[in-house]
């Protein structure tokens, strides 16, 4: 096995494309570490990106936000200001694994494994979160919803990586929120994971983004869903159509941490619970 | 040795909460566990095992891992001894394969390299081919005509006839005319019960450290809860003189019955011989969970009749027990505790053990019992609901007292049943209102509890302090408790004495700490062999003063003439007896031999308020309490912790914990993060009352109860789960999605 610290983007890109055999970019190495000593993928080149000089910086982008690609969950959590304009996002991190693993684990690593149950997903597609992708044939920008292809799949090219998370400006009257089902109460990985994302103008919903975790291929998000809450004052009935939504667009399967019909249900229960959450964050922030 | 009524009030030393000598190092990482043991030269080992549920072995190629460099031996069955039978054979089966691997993850080969990663990569390159044969692991389907048959013959004298080939053993026990019992009953209740198997969940990995030679003899240490026992299966399966292996046990990550048994050990003997290196060989957790032994999965059906008063008139049971592809699940154990806390005129019970394609059981912390308190304890709650009855006056009611029968035979002695359940139904808790969405549940439990083969010693220093050597490895503070007693016999302060667990060289055999028995038959031998010592100690001194043996009493450290007549003479405390014993007679040594059979019952009651997401499915334990008969609590801060743990493991037992096989039989979740046990913040902080009651059997009334605490909470938490719920739960772990599907059952069956 190969292991190199680049120092810029471009020597990772370089090293990445022509690389040999198993590639793998390590930033926490929550994921790789393990499925390394699991069996499960041993890499013939690791690529350590945390030598990247601002690969662990958080900073103001305009009236939005610019996060590292090595930043990790306790740093976020830590951040004076991006927990108080995103919440969801920030408590979506904050949810994965140990006290220990929060100093390790980043964004970039829970969106690039492509698990369709990682917690920050769901938060980030609701957010309207975009990345920068470097690579052999230069640089692109692409929603976070548009990473995630497959389980463990994802549609960065050969020597393609991910340079930079960018979270958009909160602007008035938002809010966000991000709930998930485990059977325990932490230390666990989400059976079902729903973000939501919305805008108020007064007691209306103006804008909203719903996303759906673990019960799909890939984290999704769900128009339909945004749309039976838009134009409402989250009555009982937009919750019904909300929870109808979500729960439609679910396409789980039945495996050791849940069935297709608890998921599928699920999904509506998390989702009525966290646009309840996300609106009253936003009524608090008009 | 009977309970002592002189010595029951004036404890100097019992009764408080000492610091435990183990505590220190364990918390500061000096405490040297399995895994720690290293010697020169040492190999690494690593352990081929099949992917598949049920295979014939038709051929192992080792070649290509053989030529790998670092590469020093490889095992298989041929490396074994032959010709074994019975228990020695299952035992050797299970440890590596021979014919037919029979289950995911049955040793087939081993291999010993000079790095753990070599000793990896070698396994991988190992070539096995086998012929998959079809495969069964649920209990009810491995009973059923058409399941394929795990191993022809295995079945004893017990099975009735025309029982499918996997029915291996049967037991049946009771007394009365259950007919007309339940003749004589208002309401009958009949349900049918499920439990999952669960492991033990200990934090520490097997693990161990073999030397042996070609002269056979050898050393081996290694973490269990027994090591004459690990010295007695590794010589049968090695063949080797018993006497020539010597075992040291490590300290301990938790046992709670699993270490009871032999994995790898004697994998890694035979890799020593093979290669005349020492070979350390160390499971990982995914191991842990394949190829040691968890608990039995079980089918139960349960019929009680009561009447509207609350008497139960009679009880049946019929319990088919899951134990794995060998012969052993604890069914006799699970028949015997389901109505043990009742006095019951018709009772009858019935059990089966069944073999399937899943790894051996072995003991976890009562076997058996747990899941046969869920059955029959939700039927009596399902009843007490039916006619309107408080749970625990109907336990009262029935209640099993010194002088009725047991449901499984002998008349009981002084029991403290009565008095858990008085404890209960006087404790706040019981009566504390219950929140929107809440529900309460109680339940009783048993355990029988052991003696055992005990040997002790205990050995004066030349300046008065003790060194105490037991053969029962510390699961749960022994040693303090230990040195508490020898202490109180003494007379000399509780630092004072050191206590060891001694390797098999040194002391007689000793029985595996099992039964909740070390803090009964260790404790025992500690406080008879501390008297041995006090004798001596008192001659000594009788010779000094010139006077009689018998007019020398100890108290308070001290000898000292037993009245006016025996003569005037000053105390001489101990060390003064100690300093001098080469020139009065040589060393001063108490010990103690014998297998007591003395080990009193232990009965609990518990209380558990559970929410119930009802959209979710999700529960949350938000009150519990634990009442317990600890007979004598030595250490009471060491006895909470005991009801504590057994009350956790209960809820995770309960709530999520289970072994998922897929269709093609493999274990599908082999690592903590699929195989959920509770985490801290799943648990609320467990209340404890400890109940005295003591023990005829024991110098100061110890009952053991590190198993009892675990008797109970599956139940209590499914009548807690139940009346939250609105629905009755039946099948275990209570997950989420079980849930669910119970209440919509429910909504659409009314």
């Amino acid at each position: 096995m190969q292991y190199h610290t680049p120092s810029s983007f471009d020597d990772a890109v370089a090293l990445a494309k022509d690389a040999q055999g198993v590639t793998r970019f390590l930033a926490g190495g929550t994921d790789v570490l393990v499925q390394l000593r699991a069996d499960i993928v041993t890499p013939d080149v690791l690529i350590d990106i945390k030598k990247i000089a601002g690969v662990s910086d958080i900073t103001r982008e305009g009236e939005g936000w610019r996060i590292g690609v090595a930043v990790t969950g306790a740093e976020m959590s830590e951040h004076d200001t991006l927990g108080k304009e995103w919440p969801g996002l920030v408590e979506a991190m904050d949810l994965i694994g140990s006290t220990q693993v929060q100093g390790r684990a980043t964004l970039t690593g829970n969106l690039c494994n492509g698990s369709p149950a990682a917690d920050s997903v769901p938060a980030m597609v609701a957010a309207g979160v975009t990345v920068s992708v470097t690579g052999p044939n230069g640089e692109r920008k692409v929603a976070v919803e548009d990473i995630p292809t497959a389980p463990g799949k994802t549609s960065l090219e050969a020597g393609e990586l991910v340079t930079a998370v960018h979270v958009p400006a909160r602007g008035k009257s938002g809010g966000d929120a991000y709930l998930r089902f485990i059977p325990r109460t932490e230390m666990d990985i989400a059976v079902v994971g729903c973000g939501v994302n919305l805008r108020l103008d007064g007691k209306k919903i103006v804008e909203a983004r719903v996303s759906l975790g673990a019960v799909a291929p890939t984290v999704l998000l769900v128009e339909e869903a945004a749309n039976a809450i838009i134009g409402t004052e989250l009555d009982d009935a937009a919750l019904d159509a909300l929870a109808e939504a979500a729960s439609a667009a679910c396409n789980p399967i039945d495996d050791k941490r849940g069935t297709i019909k608890f998921r599928t249900h699920v999904a509506g229960v998390l989702a009525k619970r966290a646009a309840k959450i996300a609106y009253q964050r936003a009524e608090a922030a008009s | 040795m009977a309970f002592d009524d002189t010595k029951t009030e004036d404890f100097k030393v019992v009764g408080q909460r000492v610091k435990r000598p183990d505590g220190v190092d364990k918390v500061t990482g000096k405490a040297k566990f399995g895994a720690d043991a290293v010697a020169p030269g040492m190999l690494f080992a690593a352990i081929v095992r099949s992917p598949h549920a049920h295979a014939r072995i038709v051929k192992i190629d080792t070649s290509k891992a053989e030529a790998l460099s670092g590469v020093k031996g490889i095992v298989t069955r041929a490396d074994f001894a032959t010709g074994l039978t019975g228990g020695d054979l299952d035992v050797l089966e299970n440890v590596m394969a021979g014919e037919k691997a029979l289950y995911d993850g049955h040793a087939v080969a081993a291999v010993a390299a000079t790095s753990q990663l070599i000793a990896r990569d070698a396994a991988k390159l190992v070539e096995v081919e086998y012929e998959v044969l079809p495969h069964v692991t649920d209990v009810d389907k491995a009973m059923a005509a058409d399941a394929p048959v795990i191993r022809e013959g295995a079945a004893d004298q017990s099975v009735p006839e025309g029982m499918h080939a996997n029915v291996v053993r049967y037991h049946e026990s009771g007394h009365g005319d259950i007919e007309a019992g339940f003749a004589e009953a208002d309401l009958v209740v009949e349900d049918s019960f499920k439990t999952e198997a669960t492991h033990q969940g200990y934090i520490e990995p097997h693990a161990c450290l073999a030397q042996l030679g070609g002269d056979n003899k050898g050393e081996l240490w290694c973490c269990t809860q027994g090591h004459w026992n690990v010295q007695k299966l590794c010589a049968a399966m090695l063949g080797l003189e018993t006497s020539q292996l010597r075992v040291t046990a490590s300290e301990i990550g938790g046992g709670f019955g699993g270490k009871t048994a032999v994995f790898i050990e004697p994998v890694a003997l035979a890799l020593s011989r093979k290669t005349s290196r020492p070979v350390k060989l160390v499971m990982s957790r995914s191991e842990v969970f394949r190829a040691t032994g968890p608990t039995a999965s079980t089918s139960m059906d349960i019929k009680i009749g009561m009447k509207k008063d609350g008497t139960i008139t009679a009880g049946q049971g019929t319990f088919r027990l899951q134990g794995g592809a060998f012969p052993g699940a604890p069914m006799e154990f699970t028949a015997m505790c389901a109505f043990a806390p009742y006095n019951l005129q018709n009772v009858k019970q019935v059990g089966y053990d069944v073999m399937a394609n899943r790894p051996k059981q072995a003991a976890y912390r009562a076997p058996g019992s747990p899941m046969a308190a869920f059955a029959v304890e939700s039927v009596i709650d399902e009843l007490c609901k039916k006619l309107g009855l408080d749970p625990i006056e109907v336990r009262l009611k029935n209640a099993s007292k010194q002088g009725t029968k047991a449901s499984f035979g002998p008349t009981w002695d002084r029991i403290g049943l009565v008095e858990t359940l008085e404890a209960a139904q006087s404790h706040p808790h019981y009566s504390a209102p219950l929140k929107e969405g809440q529900g309460r549940g109680i339940s009783c439990g048993f355990w029988f509890n052991h003696g055992g083969e005990t040997s002790v010693t205990l050995a004066l220093s030349e300046d008065g302090t003790a060194q105490l050597s037991v053969g029962t490895p510390d699961i749960g503070g022994s040693r303090a408790s230990m040195a508490q007693m020898a202490a109180e016999e003494l007379g000399i302060p509780y630092e004072n004495i050191r206590t060891t667990i001694a390797d098999t060289a040194t002391l007689g055999y000793n029985e595996v700490s099992h039964g909740s028995r070390v803090t009964y038959a260790s404790g025992l031998a500690t406080i008879k062999a501390a008297r041995a010592a006090v004798k001596i100690l008192c001659a000594r001194a009788a010779a000094k003063w010139g006077i009689d043996e018998d007019a020398v009493v100890w108290e308070n450290g001290c000898a000292k003439p037993s009245g006016p007549n025996a003569g005037e003479f000053d105390p001489l405390p101990i060390d003064k007896l100690t300093r001098s014993m080469g020139r009065t007679g040589g060393p001063i040594v108490g010990h103690f031999e014998a297998t007591p059979e003395g080990a009193g019952v232990s009965f609990a009651t518990h209380i558990v308020d559970a929410e119930v997401d009802k959209e979710t499915g999700q529960t949350k334990v938000v009150r519990y309490t634990v009442v317990q008969d600890a007979g004598k609590a030595i250490n009471p801060a060491y006895v909470e912790g005991q009801f504590q743990g057994g009350a956790a493991q209960g809820i995770g037992w309960a709530l999520n914990e289970e072994y998922i096989y897929g269709e093609d039989g493999r274990l599908q979740n082999s690592v903590f993060l699929d195989y959920r046990i509770p985490v801290a913040s799943d648990l609320p902080m467990i209340d404890t009352v400890i109940v005295e009651v003591p023990n005829p059997g024991h110098p100061y009334g110890v009952r053991g109860v590190g198993e009892t605490s675990i008797c109970p909470p599956l139940a209590a938490i499914a009548n807690a789960v139940s009346n939250a719920a609105g629905v009755r739960l039946k099948e275990l772990p209570m997950s989420p999605p079980r849930i669910l599907a119970a209440l919509e059952d429910q909504a659409n069956n009314g």
